[in-house]
């Protein structure tokens, strides 16, 4: 077994009705528990808009990320897989993806050799 | 057990304090912030559900935004002129205070009011309802007015304007203000309902219900809107919702009323209706609702068709198309004089119908017909009027229905 990060990108419901808003939030639970039952959640967490960018040897310290929506991370699942197909194929499930978002996978790499 | 969360009930709170704090003239403002806090609210809690507490976050959250929004733009802004937003030292324990529960509730009040002005048509008063006060979406508002999504948006966006341009949300306080408007308010809670209840795409449609009764409720609860025709109105709904669970079979087939049974009505909202109803008689006044109300008691009270008080029902309809006369009335009138005095009577009564222009696309005339005839035993003539109704229902079910009671006028 390995892990993988699910980086998820875009998929906001801007211009959704509450009821639509809604049912995609009970999409989600239903998918990350289904992840939890089937023993392939580690961790996760939403990640808030902004925030802060630390760049080059000045260490110069501005806000951001200002990236466009559909570019902007808003949050990772850390996930157990058997390889990379497998985490590619429970990333299908992602209910982000129905509305024009984007899942990331990364393989965490093993210290192993 | 976490509590059920529905983000309509509380998109449409949040909005009507944040258009109280913003001003009615910045109601685009305030519907955005509520889409951005509704955003965040499912950015946050789609990993693992919403909170225990969901619906103080979703508040703190709006309030938060207010603040912000009002400290940003109040050079450039007017805002409630009547609030202290002006200075810092005030602005956010006003704007707190507003998101008070029963503020809150004096503000989906004063959102109602506003919504249903004379200068807005009916179905602009119906649409803005559901979406400022229901938390509908476009779409959803055309399922349930059975419009299209461009005619809707249409209506909202001309409603909108037409809002925005009165600046400040309608003051629900002092018996002359509200008695101005709240008989446009009742009748459009009544139509709303109505759509629901008797509206033609589907037999039932709960959801515009439940929404109509829980809006009627918030009126009723209230010292001086609810008055004995609210009251009578609330009423009207719980007796009429208490047998929807009766009108259709298991398989989603129509029954009429003799077939339904009537231990699977809802004894605690008949109750209620009842209570309700009580309350009604306080005035001297007899509206309509009082009337329609008192009609429906009379079928929740009976324990069968037979045992059905239809001498009373006749009287009633005869007050209420002396108040309020119009072809359905007399229908309904006529239908009830045949239970009543017998098989020769209705069909006289219903026979003085047939030339009204009103009913001459309604299935239930025909419909009415054939059941009497069908108990004269005449049952060709009864099947060729239920094969009429079953040509001019309003959709499958009833079709379904009218097509069966006509197979079975013919054995």
């Amino acid at each position: 077994m390995a892990n993988f990060l699910y980086i998820f990108r875009g998929g906001e419901m801007n211009r959704q009705s509450p009821q639509v808003m809604q049912q995609q939030m009970q999409k989600w639970g239903a998918w990350v528990q289904q992840l939890q039952r089937d023993g392939h959640f580690k961790a996760g967490e939403p990640l808030e808009r902004g925030g802060k960018v630390v760049r080059g040897k000045q260490k110069a310290v501005t806000d951001g990320p200002y990236a466009e929506a559909k570019d902007l991370v808003g949050g990772y699942l850390l996930i157990e897989a058997r390889d990379l197909d497998e985490a590619t194929e429970l990333s299908r499930g992602c209910p982000g993806l129905d509305v024009d978002g984007t899942v990331e996978i990364r393989p965490i790499a093993s210290l192993d050799m | 057990m976490i509590p059920e969360l529905d983000f309509r009930r509380e998109s449409a709170r949040i909005l009507a304090a944040l258009t109280r704090i913003l001003g009615l003239q910045n109601l685009a403002l305030a519907e955005d912030v509520v889409q951005d806090v509704l955003c965040r609210a499912l950015e946050v809690w789609k990993y693992e559900g919403p909170p225990r507490d969901a619906s103080a976050w979703l508040i703190t959250a709006a309030r938060n935004r207010a603040i912000d929004l009002i400290r940003r733009e109040r050079t450039r802004r007017q805002f409630a002129p009547d609030l202290e937003l002006r200075s810092e030292y005030a602005l956010a324990p006003t704007v707190s205070a507003m998101f008070k529960d029963n503020e809150i509730e004096d503000d989906l009040l004063r959102m109602m009011f506003s919504v249903c002005a004379p200068n807005l048509s009916e179905p602009a008063q119906l649409a803005l309802v559901l979406k400022l006060l229901c938390g509908f979406g476009t779409d959803e508002i055309a399922g349930a007015l059975l419009s299209t999504q461009a005619a809707v948006e249409k209506l909202l966006a001309r409603g909108k304007e037409t809002l925005a341009r009165g600046g400040a949300l309608y003051e629900v306080s002092g018996r002359a203000q509200i008695e101005k408007r709240l008989e446009s308010v009742q009748h459009a809670l009544y139509l709303l309902f109505s759509e629901g209840y008797h509206g033609s795409s589907e037999p039932v449609r709960e959801e515009l219900c439940a929404e109509a009764m829980r809006l009627c409720a918030l009126l009723a609860q209230h010292p001086v809107c609810g008055t004995p025709r609210t009251l009578a109105l609330s009423s009207l709904m719980c007796f009429l919702a208490a047998r929807v669970s009766g009108r259709a079979a298991e398989d989603g087939s129509l029954l009429l009323l003799e077939q339904q049974d009537r231990s699977h009505w809802d004894r605690s909202l008949i109750q209620r209706g009842f209570d309700l109803l009580d309350g009604s008689a306080s005035g001297d006044e007899l509206s309509e609702y009082h009337l329609e109300a008192a009609i429906a008691s009379k079928h929740c009270a009976a324990a069968s068709v037979s045992e059905t008080d239809w001498p009373g029902i006749v009287e009633l309809y005869d007050l209420l198309h002396q108040l309020r006369p119009s072809p359905v009335v007399a229908l309904n009138r006529a239908i009830a004089t045949g239970e009543a005095r017998g098989v020769e009577a209705g069909l006289e009564a219903l026979g003085a119908l047939s030339g009204e222009p009103k009913l001459s696309a309604s299935p239930f005339l025909p419909a009415a017909r054939a059941r009497l005839l069908l108990r004269a035993g005449r049952s060709q003539e009864a099947a060729g009027a239920f094969a009429e109704a079953a040509r001019k229902a309003r959709n499958p079910a009833e079709a379904a229905l009218f097509a069966a009671l006509e197979e079975r006028s013919r054995d």
